[in-house]
């Protein structure tokens, strides 16, 4: 039993997608909704994000998003997937626009893919980081589960997240550089790739979230 | 191993059904867009196309309708092009189900759109559709130019030139295609695919005139591209999605499998 599922909308950009993919895989209930009350109540929480930091930063401080999160996090111990933008709003500082303070939830820079950007082969590489790519998983982990190592998930971003603590690194991806593709800390997962957009192993992913009891 | 060059199929879609014309003329029937998809994504497809080619308003409706249900069932990215106009469009779009929507005619005549729908939307999900076609200097040196209308009518603007400005302007990506090669299977035009995919640092995606499995190899290898889209070779069973990716595994290609 999932349960009840809480996505938060912060009023950027399309939620629906990643709705229907938990419904698809199963989800008793899925709210898209920023009430705090309905979020409290839910059994899990999906913090998705796309679009432009500043705005989504803008909006999430608006809607009082980080004390939903800690109550989620830290009072309630639900099991919480944060999503792309959604991932890298939870860390320290966003070089993006020119510069933007984060949640400070995970200690950690989300840094620009540098122009030019260059594979080991001296290749150009395009940004955004667009498409399909191998996640090195660096961690068991019950979200992990029948998802084989090196599987391609499906990532667009320009900005990449590098935690401090990299004892927290669940999954990597290389691009010119190695980002952080997934971050693992107790009952927080947080991806930088689309599960809701990764096909099989994304929705295995979505699967593994639903019946996650929160415990690593 | 890394990034995955991405294989595109396209649904051409007019009044709910997916077509298929030769030069935009002489249109086939290919079936029903939701059916179409969900075999595309069960194939293996890496993203899906969806243009919208009706010209009523009525048509539209259809569209944000048939968007909805296959995001219902489709859990890859989905992009919408075919007459987005305004900021108004991409939203609708955007809450039917697309990842993506890709501005066309609308860049062209109000190139501020690109920058509003980027800032509004992010770059991720705008994508900015170039019809180009061969329109060689006096001198020879060979030059494209960016068609409306079907290819019918020019626009003296430059595409490499155009693009370059697409992404200065906030553009996610180019999906270019070439107008002399659309419906024709003699493959990519790959000078252009070429030409727009070193000066721009966007991803751009290769379409118009795929015939076989090696116009698709071309594209990346020799065109630059980074997605490559077709649509007849697909619809109507000559190749499926797994077939082209083997195919473009075997010549060098990074796919995902």
């Amino acid at each position: 039993m999932s349960g009840v599922v809480a996505v938060i909308d912060y009023g950027m950009g399309n939620l629906h997608s990643v709705a229907s993919a938990l419904e698809h895989v199963g989800a008793d209930k899925v709210l898209v909704t920023h009430d705090a009350e309905l979020i409290r109540q839910a059994d899990r929480v999906v913090f998705p994000g796309v679009g432009a930091i500043r705005d989504c930063m803008t909006e999430i401080r608006r809607l009082h998003c980080a004390q939903l999160l800690a109550d989620a996090l830290v009072e309630q111990h639900k099991p919480v997937l944060a999503i792309c933008v959604g991932m890298q709003a939870l860390m320290t500082h966003s070089e993006e626009n020119d510069g933007v303070d984060c949640l400070d939830i995970i200690p950690g820079e989300v840094r620009y893919f540098g122009n030019p950007l260059v594979d080991d082969q001296q290749q150009r590489l395009k940004v955004p980081h667009m498409g399909w790519n191998e996640v090195r998983q660096c961690m068991p982990h019950p979200l992990w589960r029948d998802i084989p190592d090196m599987t391609r998930f499906y990532f667009v971003h320009s900005y990449y997240v590098d935690a401090v603590d990299r004892s927290l690194l669940a999954g990597s991806v290389q691009y010119g550089v190695s980002a952080d593709a997934a971050l693992a800390r107790d009952n927080l997962f947080a991806v930088q790739f689309h599960p809701e957009k990764s096909h099989t192993a994304g929705l295995q992913l979505l699967r593994n979230f639903l019946e996650w009891n929160g415990q690593c | 191993m890394g990034l995955a060059k991405r294989i595109i199929p396209c649904l051409d879609v007019e009044n709910g059904r997916v077509v298929k014309g030769v030069n935009f003329v002489d249109i086939r029937d290919a079936g029903d867009p939701v059916e179409i998809a969900i075999r595309y994504n069960q194939q293996g497809a890496d993203e899906i196309t969806f243009l919208d080619i009706t010209a009523s308003h009525e048509g539209r409706d259809t569209t944000v309708h048939t968007v909805e249900k296959i995001a219902e069932q489709v859990f890859i990215p989905l992009t919408v092009g075919g007459g987005i106009r305004a900021v108004e469009d991409i939203r609708t779009m955007l809450n039917a189900g697309a990842d993506k929507v890709s501005i066309n005619t609308a860049a062209i005549h109000n190139p501020e759109l690109v920058r509003e729908a980027a800032q509004r939307f992010g770059s991720q999900c705008i994508v900015v559709a170039i019809d180009a076609k061969r329109v060689d200097d006096v001198d020879g040196k060979p030059r494209w130019e960016i068609f409306t209308h079907g290819g019918r009518k020019p626009t003296g603007i430059d595409a490499v030139a155009w693009a370059v400005r697409m992404a200065e302007l906030g553009a996610g990506e180019i999906l270019l295609t070439s107008m002399d090669r659309d419906g024709t299977k003699n493959g990519f035009e790959l000078g252009v695919t070429r030409a727009i995919s070193d000066a721009v640092e966007i991803p751009v995606i290769a379409s118009g005139g795929v015939g076989n499995l090696d116009h698709l190899v071309e594209g990346i290898t020799i065109g630059g591209a980074d997605a490559v889209l077709a649509a007849s070779i697909f619809h109507f069973g000559e190749y499926s999605v797994p077939q082209a990716k083997r195919y473009m595994a075997e010549h060098g290609v990074e796919v995902r499998l």
